[in-house]
């Protein structure tokens, strides 16, 4: 079996070396046994990604072209990750609390989740990415063929398809297998950490064969330094500190960086490892750059591609095992790149891009589709991975792939670190506004197409050369590569040097012109002084614990019966066997996500999942989700409001029918009393005229004045039972409201003329002086006056019947007002005892019932009389005598 | 259990307070060294008196800046990694008790 058909074996051994563990990887973590998988040498070791085929393969290449020039690389994220206290701390605690899914995320989110400035960053991820990902297909192809070449095989043009599927693939499969609501893809990260391995391993064990090899040892490589065409020190010092910018640029905001950086990090303080252990691992992986470059320059053919000595230096001395070992870790750092690069970027694709667009187009049909959206959203994941790697392989295939590799990894750091001033910006300036981040970034992304990105794919592709060296129409300073007018820089220090200096002063500019809204204050204060918002690192939590807080908390909740039967089924689903007391189910994603549906029934949805995450996620609250708290709440408060009301509005109510029910009894109560006396009243003369009836019936031998006599008794008995028949259908009239009023206007003292006159015609009862005052009574009214004359008729009559003075005496005296007139009747006699006063204007009231002529009716029908008439009869209590108050309205309106 | 030494707690705040300064000042440092190899002779302006700059020897300086930077940084974490472990432990049961009292 020849190397080449030996390098396909171990080529796809290796694939499905790191299928298998990334498969069980991920079984692991549905298990919950994660503990050695997110620990912080497997985070230093994902940070490698930074390491791409470009470090593998290009950077030997840089080297050879400009000596100590591509350390630039390195340096950056040294001095970002040494760093970590002041800046990566914060990203890393704003990530988490704010449960960031990637850079155009934390961009959108810091700036009042504004959605637009997410497409805007994630259209610059992909278009400054997509060459990156070009050239890891590029590298890879490129080592295929060294191998091929060496073997006098065709080269294999269409690997780079193969590559491209595979890679795909294997991102569909373990990147978007499921929706984490952290977006943490173990399985990922530990087939990547297996890549740094491989490939620093790989790149040690050349360099060792290099220098210990091929060499003398490190006194000799040294010696062959000086003796090299790099031998003398020719810093070009705009590229060495723009390149030490960007790279550090680059390591913060590459959305593969911060996939691994932020994203995929599961506990702040692996990065306190990582601040020195990813230095030393940058500096093993650039150790032996320098010697390979120097040897293959010394050994190889002056037309060798330099960018391939890690590869060819092995193959022509013959070393075919490490030379495939070479090729597996430029591989490994190809694939892992590609990997997380698409599976970054289709998260931002679909988050911001394919979602808005796919829920603004079903939110016509009005339907609610909370089942559905998951699986959408999984499609519009696998979707952007395919799209984003096969965008790479379009871009490679129709580059032609024959740039020098560092050149297009330079575009792409040039164009992501447009990102930096807004992150740092968002990151540490309250006042950092949506507007302000859109200008810097539209214009910063501007500048870096115009100067730098559309004029990389060389003359005459995009721009004419004639463009190029005078300016588009001849403007000279619109020159591409020299804005401005201002001549004499380096490409690339001209375009970072514009693009950033550009972007950052719109960026500030338009920010301090411009007013945030509410929920960009809101998110700004929490992302720059998160550490005043957050709690501190929080320690792993052991399974258990974590189950137990959710079983307090569910009890709580829905009551601990419920609670219990709950978790019991769980353990059950989970080990396949009823679970005994105490036995508490492994929080899995499955059971938590149940689990806060059953919160969510009891609290509402936004409470449930803010409790639940504060236990399993450990994050903290967005400000959205506490506006939906909020909410929830105020829909609670409002519904009890309601039911408080209503309880109130029975309360009313029953309170008003026990009101009516003792009326109704008083009033039955009434009724009875005023049958019996009714009936005792009707009886009394019936019996007397019953009785002399009788005489006069049986009785023959009666002496005629007798039966005259009886005769008599009997008719007046008669007229009595009439009087009070008479007298009881008037009151009966009057309550029920169905008198007639005969209101004609007329003179008072013509109606009291008449009282008196019919009082003082009637038999029974003394004589009494009425005393009167003519000129006060001459008050012209418009009334009924022969109910009026009935009401004073008996005042007067009761003042002759009850007034026990010597001489009786009654005074009428009449006070004349505006509408009103009162009118005042007292007699000189003792009066009405107290105790009966409440009682004389009740029905067969009377005050004394030996002298009692009438039926006791007389003041209840007054007293009806006057509310007719719209006036009131009061007694006023006195020493002296009976005094009754008549008012009336001068104007008869009937009540 | 007898109380703490309120002056060695106070010291010992005053320390980590410092330790966070040193990692803060760390990349600057860093950079300011880095830039160190801009100062250097370079082939084209070197004269008779000062010879360029070799290859060879700022790569030497390079690395042994950065990994210098890469210790100095592993006791600084290491020195911090010890003050959590030390540090208000109590607060933090208190916060896990807080959290699940919601």
């Amino acid at each position: 079996m020849n190397t080449f058909n030996l390098l396909v074996v171990v080529c796809l051994a290796y694939a499905l070396l790191l299928f298998a563990v990334a498969a069980l990887t991920e079984q692991a973590a549905r298990r919950g046994k994660l503990r050695w998988a997110r620990s912080p040498l497997i985070y230093t070791l994902s940070l490698s990604i930074y390491c791409t085929a470009w470090t593998f393969y290009g950077a030997v290449g840089y080297a050879a072209r400009s000596g100590l020039e591509f350390m630039t690389i390195y340096v950056g994220p040294t001095l970002v990750i040494i760093g970590w206290w002041w800046l990566l701390r914060k990203l890393v605690r704003i990530g988490r609390m704010q449960r960031i899914t990637s850079i155009a995320d934390l961009i959108s989110a810091r700036f009042g989740k504004s959605n637009g400035l997410a497409i805007g960053v994630t259209i610059l991820a992909v278009v400054g990415t997509t060459p990156y990902i070009a050239l890891q297909l590029q590298s890879v192809t490129l080592s295929f063929d060294a191998f091929a070449l060496s073997q006098e095989r065709s080269g294999f043009g269409a690997s780079a398809f193969w590559v491209a599927f595979g890679l795909a693939f294997f991102t569909i499969i373990f990147g978007t297998r499921n929706l984490d609501v952290n977006e943490r893809h173990h399985g990922v990260i530990i087939a990547i950490a297996i890549e740094a391995v491989v490939k620093l391993i790989a790149l040690l064990a050349v360099g060792g064969f290099v220098v210990w090899g091929l060499s003398d040892g490190v006194d000799d490589i040294l010696a062959r330094i000086d003796s090299s065409p790099i031998a003398h020190w020719d810093v070009r010092p705009g590229r060495w500190s723009a390149l030490i910018f960007l790279s550090a640029a680059a390591f913060l905001c590459l959305p593969r960086m911060f996939q691994v950086l932020v994203v995929e990090n599961s506990d702040e303080r692996h990065l306190r490892t990582a601040s020195w252990a990813f230095p030393g691992y940058l500096i093993l992986i650039s150790l032996f750059v320098l010697p390979i470059a120097v040897v293959g320059l010394d050994r190889l053919p002056a037309e060798s591609n330099p960018d391939l000595f890690v590869l060819t230096l092995p193959l022509a001395a013959g070393q075919d095992g490490l030379a495939i070992l070479a090729f597996l870790g430029g591989f490994s750092s190809a694939t892992s790149m590609v990997v997380v690069a698409s599976l970054a970027l289709a998260t931002m694709v679909s988050n911001h891009i394919v979602m808005p667009i796919y829920l603004r187009m079903i939110s016509g049909s009005g339907a609610s589709v909370s089942g559905d959206v998951r699986d959408v959203v999984l499609f519009a994941r696998r979707f952007s991975v395919a799209a984003v790697v096969m965008l790479g392989y379009l871009y490679y295939s129709l580059s032609g792939g024959g740039t020098a590799l560092a050149a297009i990894g330079l575009v792409s750091f040039v164009g992501i670190a447009q990102v930096l001033p807004v992150l740092i910006g968002g990151l540490f300036w309250r006042a950092a506004t949506r507007i302000g981040a859109l200008a810097g970034l539209s214009l910063g992304f501007v500048i870096w197409g115009y100067s730098f990105f559309l004029p990389s794919f060389g003359p005459d592709v995009v721009f004419s050369s004639q463009v190029l060296l005078e300016g588009p129409f001849g403007i000279q300073a619109l020159r591409p590569q020299a804005l401005f007018g201002i001549t004499g820089l380096d490409p690339l220090v001209h375009a970072v040097v514009w693009s950033i200096s550009l972007n950052t002063l719109a960026f500030v500019v338009g920010s301090l012109m411009t007013f945030p809204t509410p929920i960009e204050r809101l998110q700004g204060a929490q992302f720059v002084n998160v550490f005043d918002h957050s709690a501190g690192p929080r320690a792993w939590t052991a399974a258990s614990a974590q189950s137990e807080d959710l079983m307090i908390m569910a009890q709580r909740i829905l009551g601990p019966k419920q609670a219990l039967s709950l978790f019991h089924n769980e353990v059950r689903e989970q080990t396949g066997r009823p679970g005994r007391p105490g036995d508490l189910p492994v929080p899995t994603p499955e059971f938590v996500g149940k689990l806060e549906r059953e919160l969510s029934g009891s609290v509402g949805a936004a409470t449930a999942h803010a409790m639940v995450s504060q236990i399993v996620g450990g994050s903290s609250i967005s400000v959205q989700e506490l506006m939906a708290v909020a909410d929830e709440t105020a829909q609670i408060i409002e519904y009890s409001d309601r039911l408080a009301m209503q309880s109130r509005e029975l309360e009313k109510t029953a309170a008003e029918l026990r009101t009516a029910n003792s009326k109704l009894t008083k009033l039955s109560v009434q009724k009875d009393a005023f049958l019996s006396q009714i009936s005792h009243e009707l009886r009394t003369p019936m019996t007397s005229i019953r009785a002399f009836a009788e005489i006069l019936r049986d009785g023959g031998d009666l002496e005629p004045h007798d039966t005259a006599r009886y005769a008599s008794i009997i008719h007046d008995e008669s007229i009595r039972l009439t009087r009070l028949l008479d007298d009881l259908l008037d009151l009966t009239v009057l309550e029920n409201g169905q008198v007639n009023l005969n209101i004609r206007r007329g003179m008072l003292n013509e109606a009291l003329e008449q009282a008196v006159i019919t009082a003082a015609s009637g038999e029974d009862g003394h004589r009494i002086k009425v005393r009167r005052d003519a000129n006060s009574e001459a008050v012209e009214l418009s009334t009924d006056f022969d109910r009026l004359a009935q009401v004073f008729i008996n005042l007067i009559s009761n003042a002759r019947k009850y007034c026990d003075a010597r001489v009786p005496e009654l005074t009428v005296a009449v006070q004349a007002e505006e509408d009103t007139v009162t009118l005042d009747f007292y007699d000189n006699g003792t009066g009405i005892a107290p105790e009966a006063r409440d009682l004389i204007f009740e029905k067969f009231a009377r005050m004394n019932t030996q002298r009692a002529g009438g039926a006791g009716l007389g003041l209840s029908i007054c007293r009806q009389i006057m509310m007719r008439l719209g006036g009131d009869i009061r007694f006023i209590a006195s020493d002296s005598g009976a005094h009754f108050r008549v008012r009336l309205p001068k104007d008869g309106q009937t009540a | 259990m007898s109380l703490p030494n309120p002056r060695f707690l106070q010291r010992q705040t005053y320390r980590r307070r410092r330790r966070a300064d040193a990692a803060r000042i760390l990349p600057t440092l860093g950079l300011a060294l880095m830039l160190v190899p801009l100062l250097l002779q370079t082939s084209t302006n070197a004269t008779l008196d000062v010879p360029a700059a070799r290859t060879s020897m700022v790569a030497l300086f390079v690395f042994a800046v950065l990994a210098g930077l890469s210790v100095v940084s592993f006791f600084l974490a290491r020195a911090m990694a010890r003050d959590e472990k030390e540090g208000p432990a109590n607060l933090a049961t208190s916060l896990q008790e807080r959290e699940t009292d919601i």
